[in-house]
């Protein structure tokens, strides 16, 4: 597809682009009122799909319920892995460290129990409440940051006077958070994403139960080393090879590594958009979750290297910039029978940046007591993610708050915008 | 008539090409009722030609097409080679005015350079990487294309595509290679589908006598050794033709037939072949040559035929057509298509027997398939070939037609290439031969589920619902619902084992 934006300066080039892998969507226009206040703010928003375990990356190891909650899968301060403490009660998991630099920087937030509004637990619908905006489920065709956009008064004579042009290509892929009237730059991958590990999986899960000749030929096929778990053996050389390339973690972590570089490098030019989304899958933990060591800690050590490169790439411009990190719901509390987590209700949200006023735990802790659970299940939630939203969106991008209620958000009049998260 | 939307979602992925949005219920009251009901339409089995040419038009468009670029290409050769020419005079002339230049002309003698070429050499040359530029499409592709998307669509646009599954069988039974024939889509059109609902004589002889056919198994060149061109000619028989017809056309192998059977055969047949190409009327096109027949009366199966031309061959192949080799033959396969790669017995000898008894009605044998309860058995065993797969999901997401450009080299690499079986015995038809590209079919359902261009469309529950509705697993239907996206829950329920066998 046609990528048409003024390259110039240290803008990502087209190839840089295609070879991260993952498709970036942007806005391209500077926000007017932030602009004439002397201000050139940055707000990149990634989604992460599939329902983070909030209790994995951010622990209430203060909390005296804790380890009894979770066990040998409790994130601890001691141990031979510790976990990176945050501010006494909380702690960091330690595949993450750095967003605990950041943290510790005052250049990151972590918001803790936190939700949308949808109290089901289906991925589908979930991603849809949390990139509609709207309180729930059903056919939104517009993402809140579209509709944010929207209402923000462009400045835009940076970018006439970039090519003499306001055109965007609009994108065939559009998810939801970002689709919407307000024109959106996007670019995608020519080559398609390889068959993940974990669609391999859940589809030889669905044949061994139902097919069996298909899952023979299917574990034929793709070599079980492939899909066991880290430190076992590795296939002998000269059995049967794979034949499907399965995305393992090293291609992961530079799937989200050359994703968000790729968008920071868009955001970090003075004439590149300002606003820009992008979506990273694989944080459906039922099996294996592998909080320390495992599955999830290579995920989010994948994820925070990305968060690195975004950091440096961003240069001088991570001083006006946020970053949020947003997820459809959590997981289950406890830990289930197959060492994983099942769909759940309040997790975390991420912030970070060199705009923000960093260095905080936002979190009305309800406890993880069985009687302080979501349905004797679920961490409760107690804070609104719209609120977070709308207040970085308030304050950062300087949408009317009366329209972040009315047109971004709508219902939730009760949900005041969180103030006081930037610098 | 009570509901039965189970029987309808079988219905249509075992004779048709699986669900569209709302079909399952549109013929729950009566599923057998609506396959017969679409046997009963009028142009049954048939697409619009409108557009498409025909097969005689297609080899001489390819003939006009290659003699004008051969045309084309002999001229540029000229002035390549005058250019050349004129170059080596001005080099001398100038040698000859300037005689510190030294034998300029001598020194290459021999050596075929253009004054290009010399310039090139002069100085390194820079490596400068051309995008790699893709050749024009020709005018057999633009054809290719223009068949295969009448050929794909005609099954998308279907109600059910219980016809149009009979087209792609007797299609395969009756295959040719559009590697050795331009003629490939018109060739279904012209001798295959005016006959799937009609008796299986006439379809046999339309086939073998379609000079797509006659190409593709070496029967146009093919002169009897006695005959007035192949005296002349010093050619003889290509018994290719005839074996196949009384191989995998008729009769099935190891039937009984002998080798002096299929030399008889073919020399009977000999004459059947096609105008050449470049004739401006009738090019391409059948036309009986009696100066290529082999004179005299043959036998075939124990019967000898006398010498009437043309006719010596249509009566060989009426007699095959009802043998009882034949309906065996035909009974059988048709009942691995579409019910079990080891069909029932008794299912067989129903076909067989409706076959004998209507002197190979193929309509009458498509309505008895239906109404036999052996074609309703609830496990869904047959894997699908990729094509019916694919044709599966396009219907399942509410396309109304392919882009025959994606589709038909999507099916290559599944390794169904469309016209283009890998023996003149066809695709296979039994699921060792398709089961381990499974692997390959995870590949494309993982694209087709990634494909910008198809996340509006793609709603994997409204999916589950359409494609499979009362057939759905609950193990299925759990996947789907519990993928982690919705690009991941459209490949599983691709992928699903509902949704690959029929």
């Amino acid at each position: 597809m046609s990528v048409r934006f003024p390259v110039s300066g240290h803008a990502a080039t087209r190839r840089e682009l295609l070879l991260g892998s993952g498709a970036l969507f942007a806005w391209a226009f500077v926000p007017k009122i932030a602009r004439a206040e002397g201000r050139d703010p940055r707000f990149l928003t990634i989604v992460l799909r599939g329902a983070l375990d909030g209790l994995a990356a951010v622990a209430p190891v203060g909390d005296p319920d804790w380890v009894k909650l979770r066990g040998d899968n409790a994130l601890k301060l001691d141990g031979a892995t510790p976990a990176l403490p945050l501010d006494g009660f909380f702690a960091l998991n330690p595949a993450m460290p750095n967003l605990h630099r950041l943290y510790k920087a005052g250049q990151a937030v972590v918001v803790h129990a936190v939700a949308t509004p949808y109290r089901e637990r289906s991925h589908f619908d979930g991603q849809d409440v949390l990139e509609s905006g709207l309180a729930r489920p059903g056919r939104a065709d517009t993402g809140w940051l579209n509709r944010a956009l929207v209402k923000l008064e462009p400045e835009d004579g940076v970018r006439t006077s970039a090519n003499g042009r306001r055109t965007f290509a609009v994108g065939p892929i559009t998810p939801l958070v970002v689709r919407g009237p307000a024109p959106v730059l996007s670019w995608v991958p020519p080559r398609l994403p390889p068959v993940s590990d974990d669609t391999t999986a859940r589809l030889l899960d669905l044949y061994r139960h139902t097919d069996p000749a298909l899952a023979r030929v299917l574990e034929e096929r793709i070599g079980l080393s492939s899909l066991a778990p880290a430190g076992s053996p590795d296939r002998k050389p000269g059995e049967m090879g794979p034949v499907i390339q399965v995305g393992n973690i090293n291609q992961v972590r530079a799937y989200f590594a050359e994703a968000a570089s790729a968008a920071a490098k868009f955001l970090a030019n003075p004439d590149g958009p300002r606003v820009g989304a992008l979506a990273l899958d694989g944080w459906d933990t039922h099996n294996d979750e592998g909080v320390v060591n495992g599955r999830l800690a290579q995920l989010l050590g994948a994820l925070d290297a990305a968060l690195g490169a975004v950091e440096t790439t961003m240069g001088v411009a991570w001083s006006e910039t946020v970053v949020t990190l947003i997820t459809e719901f959590g997981r289950t509390a406890r830990i289930n029978g197959t060492a994983g987590t099942d769909h759940g209700t309040a997790t975390v949200a991420l912030l970070l940046g060199g705009a923000l006023k960093g260095g905080r735990v936002i979190a009305d802790w309800p406890g993880v007591k069985e009687s302080d659970l979501h349905e004797s299940r679920d961490l409760k939630a107690t804070t609104d993610l719209r609120a977070v939203l709308k207040g970085l969106l308030r304050d950062h991008l300087r949408v009317d708050e009366r329209v972040l209620t009315a047109d971004i958000f709508p219902g939730s009049d009760a949900v005041a915008p969180t103030t006081g998260l930037l610098a | 008539m009570a509901l039965d939307p189970r029987a309808a979602a079988l219905a249509l992925h075992r004779f048709g090409f699986g669900p569209r949005a709302g079909t399952i219920a549109a013929i729950a009251s009566d599923p057998r009722g609506a396959l017969l009901a679409e046997l009963d339409k009028p142009n049954a089995g048939k697409i619009s030609d409108a557009g498409l040419m025909s097969s005689g038009a297609a080899s001489r468009m390819t003939s006009d097409f290659l003699a004008e670029r051969a045309a084309k290409q002999k001229l540029e050769t000229k002035r390549q080679e005058a250019a050349k020419q004129a170059a080596r005079q001005e080099t001398a002339k100038l040698a000859a005015d300037n005689p510190t230049m030294q034998n300029p002309v001598s020194e290459n003698a021999g050596m075929e350079m253009s004054a290009d070429a010399k310039a090139a050499e002069a100085k390194p040359v820079e490596a400068k990487p051309m995008p790699p530029q893709a050749p024009p499409e020709t005018p057999m592709a633009e054809n290719f294309f223009r068949e295969a998307k009448a050929h794909y669509d005609g099954a998308v646009r279907a109600e059910i595509g219980f016809a149009e599954r009979l087209v792609w069988f007797w299609s395969n039974h009756f295959c040719i290679n559009s590697d050795v024939t331009v003629q490939a889509g018109a060739y279904e059109r012209e001798a295959i589908r005016p006959h799937v609902l009609g008796k299986f004589v006439d379809l046999l002889i339309a086939a073998e006598s379609h000079p797509a056919m006659l190409q593709y198994l070496g029967n146009a060149a093919s002169m009897g050794p006695n005959s007035v061109a192949g005296i002349n000619r010093d050619r003889g028989l290509n018994e290719n033709l005839g074996r196949e017809i009384l191989e995998l056309h008729t009769l099935g192998v190891r039937t009984g037939y002998s080798q002096d059977d299929v030399l008889s055969f073919a020399k009977v047949i000999t004459g059947w072949t096609t105008y050449l190409p470049d004739l401006p009327e009738h090019g391409g096109e059948f036309v009986f040559y009696p100066r290529f027949h082999e004179p005299g009366p043959q036998t075939v199966l124990g019967k000898t035929y006398r010498d009437t031309g043309f006719e010596q061959g249509k009566a060989v192949l009426a007699d095959l057509a009802r043998h009882p080799a034949t309906a065996l033959h035909v009974a059988s396969k048709l009942a691995r298509h579409f019910c079990a790669d080891e069909p029932p017995a008794s299912l067989v000898k129903m076909l067989r027997q409706k076959f004998v008894e209507t002197d190979g009605d193929l309509w009458q044998v498509a309505r008895a398939l239906v109404m036999a309860p052996e074609s309703w058995a609830p496990e869904q065993t047959k894997l699908k070939r990729p094509s019916e797969w694919m044709m599966t999901y396009i219907r399942t997401a509410g396309f109304n037609g392919v882009d025959a450009r994606l589709t038909a080299p999507a099916l290559s690499r599944l390794g169904e290439p469309l016209w283009r079986p890998p023996a003149p015995k066809g695709f296979p038809d039994v699921k060792g031969e398709w089961i381990d590209g499974i692997a390959h079919r995870l590949d494309t359902a993982n694209a087709i589920a990634q494909n910008p261009a198809n996340q509006e469309r793609l709603d994997p529950k409204a999916m589950l619902e359409t494609a499979l509705g009362p057939l759905a697993s609950a193990d299925t239907r759990s996947a789907v619902n519990r993928a982690e996206t919705k690009q991941q829950a459209v490949t599983l329920l691709l992928m699903a084992p509902e949704f690959q066998r029929r």
